[in-house]
């Protein structure tokens, strides 16, 4: 209940009083003038159509190179098209897949149940933390942010004996817990978020305050609503994370290996493999690519106003 | 004597005393237990898998380890053996500070600059583009590049130079000393375009469209003026988040080195500090060691995350 009034209070205060009524035309029209001349916007998109062609070059050779047929993967000079385009590689990989002596569903279901649970754990808990570490201003707060700065700054290969040593005093090795956890612990997406937090403006969390609102109310029914970008773009960072996890030395048995592994396996042995690879590389893009999409749709102009401004 | 004493007393009015903080301070966190609780479930996963190991390994640089037998202290000796007795490693510092001072700063404006101009235009265009420039840092393709950049005459790069006339035989730009740290940089800038850029696109949409709106009426003029008065000073969490991710990429740089132009690289050309302390700790089992290089081009991390953040603050304020 106490969240619906607040919806509807934060509803009344939306327009600014200045743009109020009839000033709001007026605003609109000048805004569309303020120099955005439309050669401009043309230049802009010609510029990035250009600089575009030239950065998709590697991945449009990556698929290119999944559909060649082997006897065109080496032929001189070397070609930007494909004549005569095979799934060959694809059905090659999933073919040495089904071989392994674990069903290959096995490593599919590793694969996606890792990858939901890492996401959906990742982007509540930092979500919240990142709420509180943003707009609070408690004991402790500002070490915990340089922390965790400093945390990301952190890069030593010593950290993974360490972090094995942690899971085998826990009993986690070759278990889903040393697959999620570890990246669950990440604090990349608490960083973006709590940076993205901080332009929140107090009156918002206050006036939901006054209304009685609990912390976590706020948090979920006010603050995320007007945080979408950020938390679509925690989303993707968190799932292409999570869709890439190996295990390494944390996980061993062969029934909880996850796809990256064994599509790596897969890629690498046999013969002529170039074009097998790139199929398993172009393979494991795409679920990161169709994540990337529907979150980007998402985020697009619903950002319209984000409630009160200072 | 009594005179001083109530001199003391009332300079101290006002101040509290550090148990009456104290006191203070744990009323505020009770008050506020239910922020705690909130913070709770990832500061705990957090804390167990990130900070406990990152503690774990500080000492490291001090021991002797080798991975079988428990670690050795030894004090400063693998810090003195790495800068007056390690040549290679003074050179992977070279190569690091090249690296970093040409990819960090120029994919850094590069990452704001194509957030910006994506964000100008019409909302179908700017997912399209955004995946664009973000794919090349989602994908693993090592091979595509080696294939570019390939020495023999199969190599796209060389084919279309020779083609052009512009070489007459095949240049070996992965094996090349003279490239082989060019070729790297330039490969790395191709996929920086990551978690710096997607935030900084989230940055722009997340701007209140009302003050553009303030802002023509005020007299913006154009694009330019817009993005310097309006947006950059409310980006700046978002460039701070771009910064320290950067800094990170920049300076940790190695795996692009070591997939792309081998390990080690051609005379230690392409050899950075990430890939000197991969050296130690995963060919040569002296991690020990790898811990005082790790540790090495941490601190050169924070000093360089400090500096940054204080021009950053500079600009925003």
């Amino acid at each position: 209940m106490a969240a619906l009034n607040l919806q509807e209070k934060k509803k009344e205060v939306k327009v600014p009083r200045k743009y109020q009524a009839g000033n709001i035309e007026k605003v609109r029209g000048s805004n569309k003038q303020a120099g955005k001349k439309i050669g401009g916007t043309i230049g802009i998109f010609v510029f990035l159509t250009v600089l575009g062609l030239f950065m998709a070059l590697p991945i449009y050779l990556a698929i290119i190179m999944s559909i060649k047929p082997v006897h065109e993967l080496f032929v001189f000079p070397p070609k930007l098209y494909v004549i005569d385009p095979t799934l060959d590689n694809f059905r090659d990989m999933f073919q040495t897949l089904s071989d392994m002596w674990v069903p290959f569903s096995r490593y599919v279901f590793n694969s996606v149940f890792v990858t939901i649970c890492v996401t959906v754990a990742q982007c509540v808990f930092a979500s919240m933390a990142a709420f509180i570490l943003a707009k609070c201003r408690l004991p402790g707060m500002n070490v915990m942010n340089k922390i965790i700065v400093t945390s990301l700054l952190y890069q030593s290969n010593v950290i993974y004996i360490m972090q094995y040593i942690v899971m085998a005093r826990l009993g986690m090795i070759n278990t889903y817990w040393a697959l999620i956890l570890p990246s669950v612990a990440s604090p990349m997406c608490l960083f973006l978020m709590r940076q993205s937090m901080t332009t929140i403006p107090d009156a918002m969390i206050e006036a939901a305050k006054v209304d009685g609102a609990n912390m976590f109310t706020i948090c979920w029914k006010i603050v995320m609503p007007n945080q979408k970008p950020a938390l679509m773009t925690m989303i993707i960072f968190a799932f292409q994370a999570a869709w890439n996890i190996q295990g390494g030395t944390l996980v061993y048995k062969e029934s909880l290996k996850t796809l990256p592994t064994v599509v790596q396996q897969a890629a690498s042995s046999g013969l002529a493999r170039a074009g097998v690879a790139m199929a398993a590389a172009v393979f494991m893009l795409v679920p990161p690519i169709v994540i990337f999409m529907l979150a980007q749709r998402n985020v697009i102009e619903t950002m319209a106003h984000s409630g009160i401004k200072d | 004597m009594e005179h001083a004493e109530q001199k003391r007393d009332q300079s101290e009015i006002g101040k509290r005393t550090k148990q009456e903080e104290r006191r203070l301070m744990w009323l505020q966190v009770k008050q506020n237990k239910e922020c705690y609780f909130m913070m709770l479930p990832f500061m705990l996963v957090f804390f167990i898998f990130t900070i406990v190991p990152v503690v774990m390994s500080l000492p490291m640089g001090f021991t002797d380890f080798d991975m079988v037998q428990l670690p050795k202290f030894i004090g400063l000796s693998n810090y003195t053996t790495l800068f007056l007795n390690d040549s290679i490693f003074i050179q992977s510092i070279r190569v690091t500070l090249v690296f970093a001072l040409f990819t960090g700063p120029l994919s850094y404006v590069l990452c704001f600059l194509l957030a910006w101009l994506i964000n100008e235009l019409h909302p179908k265009l700017k997912t399209i583009f955004t995946l664009i420039f973000y794919a090349p840092s989602m994908a693993n393709v090592y091979t595509v590049w080696q294939l570019i950049f390939s020495g023999d005459s199969y190599g796209y790069l060389n084919s279309v130079l020779l083609n052009l006339g512009l070489v007459t035989a095949p240049v070996q730009w992965l094996t090349d000393s003279s490239y082989v740290l060019g070729v790297v940089i330039v490969v790395q800038l191709w996929i920086s375009l990551g978690a710096g850029f997607l935030a900084l696109r989230a940055g722009f949409q997340n701007i209140d469209r009302s003050q553009y709106e303030a802002g023509a009426i005020e007299g913006i003029k154009n694009r330019w003026q817009e993005l310097i008065y309006i947006t950059i000073p409310s980006m700046g969490p978002q460039l701070m988040f771009a910064a320290v991710m950067q800094i990170v990429s920049s300076f940790t740089a190695g795996t692009v080195s070591q997939s792309l132009v081998g390990f080690p690289s051609t005379d230690y050309k392409a050899h950075t500090i990430m890939t000197h302390a991969y050296d130690y700790g995963w060919v040569r089992y002296e991690m020990g060691y790898a811990s005082a290089i790790c540790m090495v081009l941490f601190i050169a991390m924070l000093v360089c995350n400090k500096l940054i953040s204080k021009l950053l603050s500079n600009f925003m304020d």
